[in-house]
C-alpha cells in the first residue's frame, strides 16, 4: 500500500518540479478533452503552446500578444501572493480591477477634451487608488468585525459588475457615441492613451510596470522586514504574533497591495489593449491571475514565468479556436485543470509516497 | 408599492430562495464534517448544465434532476480526491473547483443556449392547491421545493438524532479524536463532500429548469457563493439555513418586483442589493465573537493526515 510520510522540511527539488509536471499533466488530460471534443489532440497542443511563438504565420502578431496578456495577471497575481502568503485570502481581485479601470477612466475623462501630460499619471494613480479602496471593504470588515475576506471579497465582484454596467451606459457613456453603451475609446485620445512603447512588441506602461512590481516585490519579500513578516504570518500565525507582527496591519497590507495592483492592471487594460469601458471590458483576468499565482509557487519570478505561460494559453486559445473550432470554453477548463493537477502534484513537496507492506503493525 | 402582490411575492420568494437553499444545506454538512468546499458555484452550474443537458435530451425533467445531482456528486469528488487522499488546501482546491466547474458548464452547454426545457410539473393537490392565499404559497410549487424543506428536516434529525450524525460532528470537530476512536475520518469526509456535491448540482438545475428556465452561461451568478455565505449566517444549524436562504429569496424576488414596477431606485443599485445585504448579514454574524467562534466545527479546513 502506498503510504504519505511528511516530509520535515518541503522539497526543494520538487516545489521548483512539480509546476512543470502539472502542465505536462494538463497538456495530456486537455488532450483526452480535445480529442473527446473531436479534435486531434497533438494539433490542439501545438496550436495553443508552439504556434504563438514559432509559427512563421502566426508568431509577428501573437508574439507582442503575449506581454499585453501577461501584464495584468502578473500585476495581479503578485498581489494575491503577497496575501496567500500571509493567509489572507482577497478572491475578488475581478472587482478590484474593474473598479480601478473606472476610477481611472472617471478621472481622465472628466478633463476631456484637456489635453496635458499631467493625465495619464492621474488616471494610473486613480486607477491604483479605485482597486485599493474596493480592497479595503473586505480589509476593514475582516479586522473590525473579523468577517470572512473571501465571501466579501468575493461577492463584491457581483457588486463591481453591476456598477460597471451602470458606468458604462450611465455616467461614463459616450456623449457621442449614439446611444450605444461604452465610455469615449481612451485609447484614441492622445492624453489618456496607454501607448505600445516599442512598435511591435507589445510594451505598453503596464508591462513596465509589471516588471517594476515583480522586482520590488521579489526585494521585499526576501530582504525587507515586511516580507518576512508576511512569511512568517503565513507560516506559523502564533510565532508571528509572538515576534510582534500586527496582525490588522498586515491584513490591511495584503489586502491594500493585492487591490492596488489590481486597480493598475485595470487602468493599464482599459487605456490601451481594451481601449475603453463597456459592459463587458472584463474578460476574467482577476479569477485566472489566482492560477497564476499558484503556478508560480507565490513566488515573484515564479510569477513572471507563469504569466507568460497563461497569456500563452490565451492566445493559442484563440488560435485554436480559429483554426480548430475548439470553444473558448475549452480553454477555461482547461486554465482550471491547470490548478487541479498543480495542487494535486504539490502532495510531492510536502509529503514523501512510501510503499508500505500491509498485515506488519 | 402598488403592483406588487404579497401572495404571488412569497411564491415567488420561494421559487428564489430554493436553488440557494439546496446548495446551503449540501455545504452545512461538508462543513459539519470538518470540510471548506469553497467550489459550491462550480458543483452548482455543473448540476444547472448536466440537469437541463438530461431533461432537453429525455425530456423529462425528472431525470434532469437526477443527472444534475450526479453531475455535481462527480465534480465534487475531484475535490474530495485532491483535498482527502492529495492533501491539498482546501481554499485553493475549491476555488479551482469553481474556475474548472465555470469552463466546463459552459464546454457542455455549447449546444444548449435558446433551447427551452420541459416544465416541471407543480404538484397539484385537489383542495389544498385552490385555497385563497395559502394554497399558492403552501401547496402550489414542484416536488424539488418540498424535497428541498425535507432535505433540510432530514439533516437536522440526522446532525442531532443520528448515530452518523454525532459521527460527522466528531469527525467535524476534531478529527484526530475521531480517528482514535476508530471511525474512518477520510471516508465519512468523502461521502460528505459528495453529498454536498449532489445538493449544489440539485440547486444549479433548480435554476435551469424552473428559475429561469433556460440555460445561459455564468447563469449562477454567485448563488454558489450566497450559499457558502448562508452558512455562516446560518451559524451550521439547518433550520436557521432554510430561514437565511428564503430572506435572501425574499429581497431577490422583490428587487426584481420593484425593478419590474419602475420604482424610482437605479436598477443597478437594485441588482446589487442581493450582494450587498448578503455582505451585510455577514459582518452582523461575525461581529458578534461569541457565537460565532462557538458554532464554527473546529476542524473546518484543517487537513487531516493519519500517522502511524
Amino acid at each position: 500500500m502506498l503510504v504519505l510520510e511528511k516530509r520535515p522540511q518541503p522539497s526543494r527539488a520538487w516545489i521548483a518540479a512539480t509546476p512543470v509536471l502539472a502542465v505536462l499533466l494538463t497538456m495530456i488530460a486537455g488532450g483526452l478533452m480535445f480529442a473527446l471534443l473531436g479534435k486531434n489532440p497533438v494539433e490542439a497542443i501545438r496550436i495553443i503552446f508552439w504556434d504563438p511563438l514559432f509559427n512563421t504565420q502566426f508568431a509577428s502578431y501573437a508574439r507582442p500578444q503575449l506581454l499585453v496578456k501577461a501584464a495584468p495577471l502578473i500585476l495581479i497575481a503578485i498581489g494575491l501572493a503577497l496575501g496567500f502568503r500571509a493567509g489572507v485570502w482577497n478572491i475578488g481581485a475581478e472587482g478590484q480591477y474593474i473598479m480601478g479601470a473606472i476610477a481611472g477612466a472617471s478621472f481622465g475623462l472628466a478633463f476631456y477634451p484637456t489635453d496635458s501630460v499631467l493625465i495619464y499619471p492621474g488616471m494610473v494613480i486613480a486607477g491604483g487608488l479605485g482597486g485599493w479602496l474596493w480592497a479595503m471593504i473586505p480589509a476593514i470588515l475582516k479586522t473590525r468585525f473579523r468577517t470572512n475576506e473571501i465571501l466579501v471579497s468575493l461577492l463584491l465582484v457581483y457588486v463591481a459588475e453591476k456598477f460597471l454596467a451602470s458606468a458604462a451606459v450611465g455616467f461614463l457613456r459616450n456623449p457621442e457615441g449614439r446611444g450605444f453603451p461604452g465610455s469615449r475609446n481612451l485609447s484614441q485620445i492622445e492624453a489618456m492613451n496607454n501607448p505600445e512603447l516599442i512598435a511591435g512588441s507589445g510594451m505598453h506602461w503596464g508591462v513596465v510596470t509589471a516588471f517594476i512590481v515583480v522586482i520590488a516585490a521579489y526585494v521585499m519579500l526576501n530582504k525587507h522586514l515586511m516580507g518576512y513578516q508576511i512569511k512568517l504570518a503565513g507560516q506559523a500565525p502564533r510565532a508571528a504574533r509572538f515576534s510582534g507582527v500586527n496582525p490588522t496591519r498586515l491584513i490591511v497590507l495584503c489586502l491594500g497591495i493585492s487591490g492596488a495592483l489590481a486597480g493598475l492592471a485595470g487602468i493599464f487594460e482599459v487605456s490601451g489593449p481594451a481601449g475603453q469601458i463597456s459592459i463587458d471590458f472584463n474578460v476574467g483576468y482577476g479569477f485566472t491571475a489566482i492560477i497564476v499565482a499558484f503556478l508560480g509557487r507565490l513566488h515573484p519570478v515564479g510569477i513572471l514565468l507563469a504569466g507568460l505561460l497563461m497569456a500563452l494559453t490565451y492566445i493559442g486559445g484563440e488560435l485554436a479556436q480559429l483554426m480548430l473550432t475548439i470553444p473558448a470554453s475549452a480553454i477555461q477548463a482547461f486554465q482550471g485543470m491547470l490548478l487541479f493537477f498543480l495542487l494535486a502534484v504539490d502532495v510531492l513537496s510536502n509529503y514523501r509516497v512510501k510503499l508500505k507492506r500491509e498485515g506488519i503493525a | 408599492m402598488m403592483g406588487i402582490d404579497p401572495v404571488t411575492l412569497i411564491a415567488a420568494l420561494i421559487v428564489a430562495s430554493t436553488p440557494i437553499l439546496l446548495a446551503a444545506i449540501g455545504e452545512l454538512v461538508v462543513e459539519k464534517a470538518g470540510v471548506l468546499n469553497l467550489g459550491v458555484e462550480g458543483m452548482m452550474i455543473v448540476g444547472a448544465i448536466s440537469g437541463f443537458a438530461m431533461a432537453v435530451n429525455s425530456g423529462s425533467p425528472a431525470l434532469g434532476f437526477v443527472a444534475a445531482a450526479a453531475g455535481g456528486a462527480i465534480l465534487s469528488l475531484i475535490f474530495a480526491f485532491i483535498t482527502q487522499y492529495l492533501l491539498a488546501n482546501q481554499v485553493a482546491t475549491g476555488l479551482a473547483l469553481t474556475l474548472f466547474g465555470l469552463g466546463l458548464s459552459a464546454l457542455m452547454g455549447e449546444s444548449y443556449s435558446g433551447i427551452n426545457p420541459p416544465q416541471t410539473p407543480s404538484l397539484n393537490i385537489p383542495g389544498l392547491s385552490d385555497l385563497p392565499v395559502l394554497g399558492p404559497i403552501l401547496f402550489a410549487h414542484d416536488a424539488i421545493v418540498y424535497l428541498s424543506v425535507a432535505i433540510v428536516a432530514g439533516v437536522w434529525a440526522m446532525l442531532k438524532y443520528s448515530r452518523l450524525g454525532l459521527i460527522i460532528r466528531a469527525v467535524g470537530e476534531s478529527h484526530d479524536a475521531a480517528h482514535a476512536l476508530g471511525y474512518k475520518v477520510i471516508r465519512i469526509r468523502v461521502l460528505a463532500i459528495m453529498f454536498g456535491g449532489a445538493c449544489a448540482g440539485l440547486g444549479g438545475a433548480y435554476l435551469s429548469l424552473v428559475r429561469v428556465p433556460q440555460w445561459t452561461e455564468g447563469m449562477t451568478a454567485g448563488a454558489g457563493w450566497i450559499a457558502l455565505a448562508i452558512v455562516v449566517f446560518a451559524s451550521w444549524k439547518p433550520w436557521r439555513a432554510l430561514l437565511g436562504a428564503y430572506l435572501f429569496g425574499g429581497i431577490t424576488a422583490l428587487q426584481l418586483r420593484l425593478q419590474a414596477a419602475g420604482i424610482d431606485i437605479p436598477v443597478e443599485i437594485l441588482a446589487m442589493s442581493p450582494y450587498l445585504i448578503t455582505i451585510l448579514v455577514l459582518v452582523i454574524m461575525s461581529s458578534d465573537k461569541n457565537r460565532a467562534a462557538l458554532n464554527a466545527p473546529a476542524a473546518l479546513g484543517k487537513v487531516f493526515h493519519a500517522t502511524g
